[in-house]
């Protein structure tokens, strides 16, 4: 057995191109699979559209594989499940994500049909009217899904309008309506591009022969319109804002959702916060929170904290589902863990335990081809290098106490978090 | 392919290992025969309530302690109740592995069950039906599990009925742990880096003295043959109408069920990774904007249950222009059977979905605990095996024998659109 450190991805073990027009390539072997994985992003989320055309990134993503100029939906399909490989694209606020799964032998037909759905789309109509009606079916039942609308209501008080996070990725019902094949066409040719396209390729396949397939499909892509990647901005903090109440009929349980603007992921206190944040709502059982919340008042089963941590501010989460009775112990329940985590450092213990939980769990993270694919990319995509991973234990354990107690101190103030709770009315609520 | 070894301790534990050496991790799988079929009236969501207590602790292993040793090792544990069975597993760097050993040994007879952990994990339990409950897809499955199963123990969901939930004591829970956690009635299993000697040596150190008692006599009923389509309503608020119909199916061990699993295959495309929109179904309910969505559920279960099709509706159709277009589906099958080209899509796309679910040493561990629970030895060995020796002929005779409309089970959800509100207050 070859030892983990050997075979952990890094720079001497994946493959890296970067091409002509700007897709740059990884590919990693994993020989003890069948199977290969493909994970890509192109710089087409939704931060690229209008608020008028709320989703349009989403929808495109979902047009893709509708209609080629060479083969029609059915034969594209076919050509997929014929030989039981997946593809799907998805439309992130930031990115066009593409992932695909198939036999290793299989690559050279999963590949081509990525190459064909990105460059050559042509976004048939009865296609979209389809997708538009699966969308809006979405968006009807998930306005009844408490989770959903708790998310929701939170996501947009702690982004201003102004801001693409304030939106989300799929839209609503009249900005759904609204896009047209048009809309389409003209996104795709301003945003679906080579350029800043990141590729990754994890399986079982020789490293060169992955080269030089894509070398042969994705290599001659060309697209000069492509626009300029965009930033975000990181918006201002709402002050002392208001209780989000949504009421949703027909419901026995709330779900509350507190937010504050999270670190991105390129922040030097990234991995403090994301320290922080496992004490405080993710390690053991969902942490101080969980403990706090589940096991010793019994009040919810689950109540977690969560950190975005993606290419913006996205948002630094606690949630819990409780009995409309106990929305408000749940809350205050929270906040008090918050401002624990905000006015003292954690103990020595805590770091220990969480440094241990962060750095042991990678292998376990690099067992699966997606697991590994992820990985790579997150290297690549945030610019972290390709040795990270054999720097992590390092940078985990250089972290102090202090760095904690700063991170949470900035990110997480609790008069300005935004609090959200879906339910029943609470004279509908259960005795 | 590695091979499975099996023993049996002279408890009665049984014990299956496999050795996988492409990653320094073991996944260690503890399963008991018993889930939520084996449940009377009075102590329905027991089997998943225990469960929960096998978290809070034994006098060794206080709660928490686990939680924490396990994190702090990098790896994951959890555990899981069906109708069947109830599963615990920690996966974990190989040289960690001791500890779960150790913990679900202790555990299997030494859990605590203190009164006041019960009552907290009275109400944890409750919010967690309730969670469910807010999915209005969930009430129409609880109704179609009633309809369909008058007698036998799968007409509960698995977390209990409420009334249960708030009425069962703490010596309930402990009569139904004491009864079901025993050597003779568990499989332990462990997949990946070890040598299976020494793996062997210490599962007999952790389990060997733990005493032997008789596998339980489990309670099961079974059910009475169905006199004709049963059918229910359910109305929940919303916007979004659903359409489900099930069919009765043999247990996972008869040679139907495999059949049965190529059949949906063509009609759903439930093939694992694949998608399904070369499926009969999606050409018919979805590309036709009937549906949003469809999707089937073919279940490998101990006792006979259910096969299930179920349809998301678009705004503005109905669950009887589903219902039509279904019923004809299922005709043409029983008329005209499948393609040579269909079989063979369902073949590659069975190889394909059982590489990708056997790829990590959990799924691995987590196929052989099934083959235990099933009482079918090779369910995982054999498995693409059985499945690619399906003929289209057996597909014709499985679907006239098994989609019969006097063995239908059709629930409706009509939603109702009470307006959402949103109010804003001053925190």
């Amino acid at each position: 057995m070859s030892s983990y450190l050997d075979s952990m991805p890094k720079e001497d073990n994946i493959s890296r191109v970067e091409f002509d027009n700007g897709l740059a390539l990884l590919v990693y072997e994993n020989r003890a699979v069948q199977s290969v994985n493909i994970t890509a992003s192109l710089p087409a989320g939704s931060i690229y559209e209008s608020p008028e055309r709320s989703g349009l990134a989403s929808l495109l993503a979902s047009a893709l594989l509708t209609g080629t100029l060479q083969r029609d939906f059915d034969a594209i399909h076919a050509s997929l499940e014929d030989i039981g490989a997946a593809l799907s694209m998805r439309g992130q606020m930031h990115k066009l994500g593409l992932f695909g799964k198939a036999l290793a032998e299989d690559l050279p037909s999963l590949l081509a049909t990525a190459n064909e759905a990105l460059r050559y789309p042509t976004f048939p109509a009865e296609h979209l009217e389809r997708l538009r009606g699966e969308r809006l079916t979405w968006l009807q039942y998930s306005s009844f899904d408490t989770r959903y609308r708790a998310g929701k209501a939170m996501r947009e008080a702690l982004y201003p309008a102004s801001h693409p996070y304030h939106y989300g990725a799929f839209g609503d019902e009249a900005t759904i309506a609204a896009i047209s094949q048009a809309d389409l066409r003209d996104f795709h040719a301003k945003h679906v591009g080579p350029a800043g396209m990141i590729l990754v390729i994890v399986g079982n396949v020789a490293r060169h022969e992955a080269v030089q397939l894509v070398g042969e499909t994705l290599g001659d892509w060309q697209n000069p319109a492509q626009a300029e990647p965009l930033s975000v901005r990181f918006p201002a903090a709402p002050s002392n804002p208001e209780r989000q109440t949504v009421f949703v009929p027909g419901k026995t349980q709330c779900d509350i959702s507190m937010g504050a603007l999270g670190p991105a992921r390129q922040a030097p206190d990234y991995l403090a916060a994301s320290l922080a944040n496992s004490v405080l709502g993710e390690f053991g059982m969902m942490g101080r929170i969980g403990k706090s919340v589940r096991e010793e008042q019994g009040l919810a089963y689950y109540a977690y904290s969560h950190l975005g941590g993606g290419y913006g501010p996205d948002p630094w989460v606690v949630s819990a589902g409780v009995n409309p009775e106990n929305v408000e112990k749940a809350i205050d329940s929270m906040l008090e863990q918050i401002e624990r985590l905000r006015g003292e450092p954690v103990s020595d213990e805590d770091l220990a335990d969480n440094q241990s939980y962060f750095t042991g769990r990678l292998p376990l993270r690099l067992e699966s081809n997606e697991g590994i694919s992820a990985q790579i990319h997150a290297m690549e995509s945030h610019q972290l290098g390709l040795n990270y991973l054999s720097q992590y234990k390092d940078k985990i354990y250089q972290i102090s106490k202090q760095d904690l107690l700063q991170a949470a101190q900035r990110y997480l103030d609790p008069d300005n978090m935004v609090i959200a709770v879906a339910g029943p009315q609470p004279e509908s609520a259960p005795a | 392919m590695p091979q499975t070894t099996r023993h049996t301790l002279a408890n009665g534990l049984t014990i299956l290992l496999r050795e996988a050496h492409s990653a320094p991790i073991i996944s260690w799988w503890l399963g008991y025969r018993v889930g939520s079929r084996n449940e009377p009236s009075g102590i329905t969501g027991s089997s998943h309530w225990v469960e929960h207590m096998m978290f809070k602790g034994t006098e060794r292993f206080p709660a928490g302690l686990l939680d924490r040793e396990i994190d702090r090792a990098g790896g994951q544990w959890n555990a899981f109740t069906s109708m069947d069975y109830t599963m615990y597993f920690e996966t974990l760097p190989a040289d960690k592995i001791d500890i779960a050993m150790a913990a679900e040994a202790d555990r299997m007879a030494n859990a605590s069950f203190d009164t006041a952990e019960t009552e907290s994990e009275r109400t944890v339990i409750i919010s967690e039906r309730q969670g469910a409950e807010n999915q209005p897809t969930f009430w129409l499955a609880e109704e179609i599990r009633a309809a369909a199963f008058r007698v036998h123990g799968y007409h509960h969901e698995i977390i209990g009925d409420e009334t249960d939930l708030r009425s069962m004591t703490r010596d309930d829970l402990y009569a139904h742990y004491r009864r079901h956690y025993c050597p003779a009635n568990a499989v332990a299993v462990a997949v990946g880096a070890f040598d299976s000697a020494e793996m062997l040596t210490k599962i007999e150190r952790f389990f060997g003295d733990i005493e032997a008692q008789p596998a339980p006599r489990l309670f099961a009923r079974p059910e009475p043959p169905q006199q004709g389509e049963r059918r229910v309503w359910v109305e929940r608020p919303g916007k979004t109408a659903f359409y489900e119909i099930c069919h009765r199916i043999p247990a996972a061990k008869h040679e139907d069920w495999v059949k049965l699993k190529v059949l949906d295959n063509v009609l759903s495309g439930s093939g694992g990774a694949s998608d399904n929109k070369t499926s009969r179904l999606y050409q018919t309910l979805v590309k036709t904007e009937i549906a949003a969505g469809v999707g089937a559920m073919i279940q490998p279960t101990i006792d006979p249950y259910l096969y299930s099709i179920i349809v998301t509706l678009r705004d503005e159709r109905s669950p009887a222009e589903a219902e039509a277009v279904l019923l004809a589906e299922i005709a043409r099958l029983q008329a005209d059977g499948i393609s040579q080209a269909e079989l063979n899509r369902a073949r590659k796309q069975a190889k394909a979905a059982f590489a990708y679910s056997t790829e990590s040493v959990t799924e691995q561990a987590y196929w052989l605990a099934q083959s235990f629970v099933l009482e079918q030895e090779d369910w995982f060995d054999g498995y693409l095996e059985r499945l690619t020796r399906v003929s289209a002929a057996d597909v014709l005779d499985v679907a006239r024998r098994y989609l019969q409309p006097n063995q239908r089970i059709v629930g409706i959800l009509q939603p109702s659109d009470p307006a959402v509100e949103t109010a804003k207050e001053t925190a």
